[in-house]
């Protein structure tokens, strides 16, 4: 038997590596550090983050396949690399004094963070479905464990729960479809599907569409589209919050990368037939986030309804399949890490253990008490109901103008009235916060150095984005171009 | 071709046989003489404690899941084993790695105590 | 020769019975159980493929979903029994401090 060894090519391995290694090590650190005192563990994570995001940038602009085509490291992959190591670095400023106030400072908060993130990177740059699959998994399987991570709390181990059901589930419909996808065309190498596609004569094979089908459903569960959202108050609501905002940033860029990937790249020949799905999915999603948003009072479920309107809005970027609609889609994905976990942030800051401050009414007042605190919040909720000048605006026009662009106007209308609608709840919270009298003493905020430095990062990331978009948007360009 | 399943079939048959007819017969010559001791649960001889039906210790479901993992990922052994000879010292070194993934793992495990039984 | 549709179909009625496991059973557990059954018929069709195809794509893939699914496990049942460390109940319809 001949067997011969592909070439083995560790440097565009490079963010991964340098990740999985330094989770590794934080875990090993961790367990050999003294009870209590675990901010070692965060900075040597935030050291690794470092490091994989230096790699990442020298890693641009030279496309290239590698481990036997498993792997495509493309600007494509790279740009979301950025956003999952911005959402994890991020996650994990807000998460030092966050666990340690909530007596659960654990090194492996880290490590899962690390190794979550990990899962996401293979996702975007896995160029074959069995590396897909794996990323996924990766990243889900640590997701599942930070969910219920404050093992004490009943809500916690709920979210963990329905997550670990519900996630396991999906990723098996996802699996089923792979398998169909592997009997269909023969093979599981995203580029030989396409090359597959391209040349058969007959694309009504109903394996085929079943296949594709199931892959829909697969994504459609980790973006929380409609019909396949219902666990995402839940488990948004009852993991810790900084894990919230990891997961709804990094969770959803992951899963978009990698859908964006399978269906714009692989199955392209098939696009008219799941464009209508999309389409409809989309006005679904943004429609029902938006509405249900409306009636919750409890801030972290109305945020896990406000994100999955902005699926709605990605996907829109989707259904317009046209080099401005995904470019708009990867601009998107920047601007919404820094202004939902920015909001998140905040949150956070403003709870404190056996007061979370979860209750919209809770926010009332706090304009005057904390006016530094109450303007980030401010310029978050705008950025996310998509005013000028915040990134939030500059992502909702690039989106809607591809739709425009690619003849879907009446697409754009109804993301239109939606943002509309979304404009009520976020404009509520800053209302709240500067025009009602306040419902009860605020007990002081616990400023630390890391909160602090997160939530500049974040602000400056949304006004930066908001006000100077074209450099970004000239690099989500060069991220699509070798990809369509 | 269903003449090559013959032989299985014929095993088959030969050992449903031998199994119905050593049950049939102990049960019709055997002598039975039931005592309260021949009608309790086996458990080696001596008397049972307690109910069956009790709740197990935690432990056990800590031993299962390292278990579980440990065991399973030795799956790529396997075929790793099947062509470790073609892949000569790549193989080696690539598998090295695998293995000390796993060790990490293990030396977490150790160090919190989820291999100790107090 | 058995022809590849019967194992695919054998596949999909295993598929079937765990989705239905889940929608229907209320212990955690044997939803878990379920989701299991539910790969474990996409590893048969996958196999089944393989074999057809005569490409070993579809096998190295079981060997990488077995693995992925017995990681699952591991973390599924820590999860599930610290649920019940804390709640004393592994009933679907009893965990609902928040709405589904």
């Amino acid at each position: 038997m001949d067997l011969v060894i592909p070439k083995i090519d560790v440097v565009s391995l490079g963010p991964e590596l340098i990740l999985s290694i330094a989770a590794i090590f934080v875990l090993l650190v961790s367990v050999f550090l003294p009870k209590g005192r675990k901010d070692p563990a965060a900075y040597l994570s935030l050291l690794g983050i470092f490091f994989a995001f230096v790699s990442s940038i020298f890693l641009w602009g030279n496309p290239r396949y590698s481990f036997n085509n498993m792997i495509l490291v493309d600007n494509f992959a790279l740009f979301f690399n950025s956003i999952f190591l911005i959402a994890a670095g991020l996650s994990i400023l807000m998460s030092v004094n966050y666990l340690e106030e909530q007596e659960m400072s654990h090194g492996e908060f880290y490590a899962l963070i690390l190794f979550a993130t990990v899962g996401m990177m293979f996702m975007a740059a896995g160029s074959n479905l069995i590396t897909i699959f794996l990323g996924l998994e990766t990243m889900s399987i640590s997701i599942y464990v930070l969910a219920g991570f404050f093992r004490r709390s009943n809500k916690s181990n709920e979210s963990a729960l329905k997550y670990l059901l519900l996630g396991a589930f999906s990723s098996a419909f996802l699996l089923y479809g792979i398998a169909m996808m592997y009997g269909a065309t023969g093979t599981t190498d995203l580029k030989g599907i396409s090359e597959y596609l391209s040349k058969a004569a007959y694309l009504k094979d109903p394996m085929l569409l079943a296949g594709m089908g199931l892959l829909l459903v697969g994504f459609g569960f980790k973006i929380a589209s409609v019909p396949f959202h219902m666990w995402t108050p839940d488990v948004y609501e009852g993991a810790p919050t900084s894990i919230t905002a990891f997961m709804s940033v990094g969770v959803k860029a992951a899963a978009f990368a990698a859908f964006v990937r399978v269906f714009l790249y692989s199955l392209w020949n098939l696009q008219p037939d799941w464009n209508h799905v999309l389409w409809i999915l989309a006005v679904l999603t943004m429609t029902l986030g938006n509405v249900v948003a409306i009636s919750q009072n409890n801030i972290k479920r109305m945020l896990a309804y406000s994100s999955i309107a902005h699926a709605g809005y990605i996907m829109i970027g989707m259904v317009a399949s046209s080099e401005l609609g995904t470019s708009g889609i990867l601009f998107y994905m920047l601007a919404y890490a820094f202004m939902n976990l920015g909001a998140f942030g905040v949150i956070i800051l403003y709870g404190r253990k056996g007061e979370e401050n979860l209750d919209i009414n809770d926010y009332s007042g706090m304009g005057f008490k904390y006016p530094g605190l109450a303007l980030l919040m401010t310029v978050f909720m705008f950025s996310l109901a998509g005013i000028p000048p915040t990134a939030g605006f500059v992502g909702k026009f690039y989106i809607f103008s591809a739709a425009i662009k690619s003849g879907y106007i009446w697409l754009a209308i109804i993301g239109v009235m939606n943002s509309l609608v979304s404009v009520y709840y976020y404009l509520r919270i800053t209302v709240m916060m500067y025009m009602k009298e306040p419902v009860k003493e605020f007990a002081g905020l616990k400023w630390s150095p890391s909160m602090a430095i997160a939530l500049i990062i974040a602000v400056i990331g949304t006004l930066l984005i908001g006000i100077f978009p074209s450099p970004y948007l000239d690099l989500a360009r060069q991220s699509v171009q070798l990809f369509m | 071709m269903p003449i090559d399943y013959l032989p299985i079939f014929a095993f088959l048959v030969i050992a449903i046989l031998f199994a119905v007819v050593t049950i049939a017969l102990s049960s019709i010559i055997g002598t039975k003489k039931p005592i309260p001791q021949k009608m309790m649960p086996y458990e080696c001889g001596v008397d049972p404690i307690g109910s069956a039906r009790r709740r197990f210790s935690v432990k056990f479901y800590i031993i299962a899941m390292l278990f579980i993992i440990f065991d399973i990922e030795a799956v790529f052994l396997y075929p790793w084993a099947v062509i470790f000879k073609d892949m000569g010292t790549f193989g080696f070194i690539e598998m090295g790695v695998f293995i000390v993934i796993l060790f990490v793992g293990l030396i977490y495990a150790w160090k919190k105590g989820a291999l100790e039984w107090e | 020769m058995i022809p590849l549709s019967y194992y695919l179909i054998l596949s999909a009625v295993l598929f079937t019975v765990g989705v239905i496991g889940v929608l229907v059973r209320r212990n955690a557990i044997v939803i878990f159980m379920s989701i299991e059954l539910m790969l474990n018929a996409v590893n048969l069709s996958f196999v089944a493929i393989s074999k057809h195809l005569d490409s070993l794509d579809g096998q190295i893939f079981v060997l990488f979903v077995m693995t992925v699914a017995a990681a699952e496990v591991a973390v599924g049942l820590a999860i599930i029994i610290n649920l019940f460390r804390n709640k004393e109940t592994v009933n679907v319809d009893e965990i609902n401090i928040m709405k589904w």
